[in-house]
């Protein structure tokens, strides 16, 4: 597993393996913050940020974990990490940039129960990458993410303009949407390889 | 308004089965309920790992609730439960290494299903642990019968099977597009769909009978 070449894992996590249409990771704030197209932009900004940093931390808290014979500890570690690497990001992002911070506002805290951050720490660990590898794999996912979730908000400006009948409103016709998408983005099967 | 305590108690874990259902109602806990129905004998594994995860966090969380400081409250929350989703882990792991595999991380995700911490905050830390305890069994069967009606329709069509038992006949063409990711898409939208339609048709039925009166 470890002699994939990097371009194949930066492809495979963005395209053909997306977190959000392939594996579902990260569907909360793909269906919450898809409504504007800047905010989803933003979101996705920050979310591969944070997923970088916390790939790196869950990297070097492996290793640690193999040398301490823990393995039971994972979970709980990468969780507590992740959520003090957000910590860390909103406090770096409000002393060095108040406006970014004021324009990502809510989401920042919210990262932390996004499913694709803790998804990717461990999808990394199980397939055994080295340093590089997992940066890669992080910016391709993150990346990934902001694309599903550009794409959706402007699916979604365009929907708000249409007549679309009562009943399915709301969240019905954006999982319909999703769904299309994620037919759309199988055909990126094989490509990379 | 009936005030008796037993009442009380039963619409506390009726509440979570249907008029609150957390999937159908509120929305949450998506990730899972899409990654792993596409077979019923996963939404049901998946669903009562949850259910354990939630009746065993929502009790710790309650009784806890006087010592843990307002300030970090969700950290421990957050700490309580990934213990429990770590127990649960291993204890899948020790039953059946095939579905642990076909689980794959989404047993560990469990930690992030904002249905939990949810709860825990909502619910959990008000209310003493025989309420909470009430509160969770109800979501977390919630989330299970949500599970299974998802997997039932995925499976079905999908693969022409429930359960691992054939349904049609041998010339059934199965539509394998819901066995795979977009299928989840939409299976949980047209069941939305059900749902919203369901609420308006007993708006309309309400307001009617309000007009005739």
């Amino acid at each position: 597993m470890a002699t994939e070449s990097l371009t194949y894992i930066f492809i495979n996590a963005a395209l053909v393996n997306n977190f959000v249409l392939a594996y579902f990771l990260g569907i909360c704030p793909f269906l919450g913050v898809s409504g504007k197209y800047e905010t989803a932009l933003r979101m996705g900004g920050a979310v591969t940020f944070v997923m970088l940093v916390s790939s790196m931390c869950a990297y070097g808290i492996h290793w640690l974990l193999l040398q301490l014979d823990a393995p039971y500890l994972q979970l709980i570690s990468y969780i507590v990490v992740i959520a003090s690497t957000v910590q860390l990001v909103e406090m770096f992002i409000k002393k060095f940039s108040p406006a970014l911070f004021r324009a990502l506002g809510i989401f920042l805290p919210l990262i932390t129960t996004n499913c694709a951050i803790l998804g990717l720490a461990l999808f990394q660990t199980s397939k055994g990458y080295n340093f590089v590898q997992a940066i890669f794999y992080a910016l391709g996912a993150g990346v990934g993410f902001t694309i599903a979730l550009v794409i959706m908000a402007g699916i979604r400006e365009e929907l708000d303009l249409a007549d679309t009948p009562a009943i399915v409103r709301g969240t019905a016709i954006v999982l319909m949407v999703a769904g299309i998408l994620s037919l759309t983005f199988m055909g990126f099967a094989g490509l990379g390889g | 308004m009936n005030t008796d305590p037993a009442h009380l108690s039963t619409n506390e874990f009726i509440k979570g089965l249907w008029r609150e259902n957390p999937i159908f109602v509120q929305v949450l806990g998506m990730c899972p309920a899409l990654a792993v129905t596409n077979s019923v004998i996963n939404a049901i594994a998946m669903g009562l790992a949850t259910t354990f995860v939630l009746i065993m966090s929502s009790m710790l969380v309650s009784s806890l609730r006087s010592f843990i400081p307002r300030q970090v409250r969700i950290a421990s929350y957050i700490l309580i439960i990934a213990t429990f989703v770590t127990v649960a882990e291993y204890f899948i792991q020790a039953i059946s290494i095939e579905l642990h595999k076909n689980l794959g991380a989404f047993i560990a995700l469990i930690v992030v299903n904002c249905l939990i911490l949810g709860r825990a905050e909502a619910f959990a830390s008000k209310n003493t642990i025989w309420p909470a305890f009430l509160d969770a069994a109800g979501m977390g069967l919630g989330f299970t019968f949500a599970l299974i009606c998802l997997g039932g329709v995925r499976e079905l069509i999908g693969n022409g099977t429930l359960l691992g038992y054939m349904i049609f006949s041998e010339n059934y063409q199965p539509w394998i597009v819901m066995i795979l990711p977009g299928g989840g898409f939409f299976s949980l939208g047209a069941w939305l769909l059900l749902f919203n339609w369901m609420k308006s048709r007993k708006e309309r039925l309400n307001l009617a009978a309000e007009n005739s009166r």
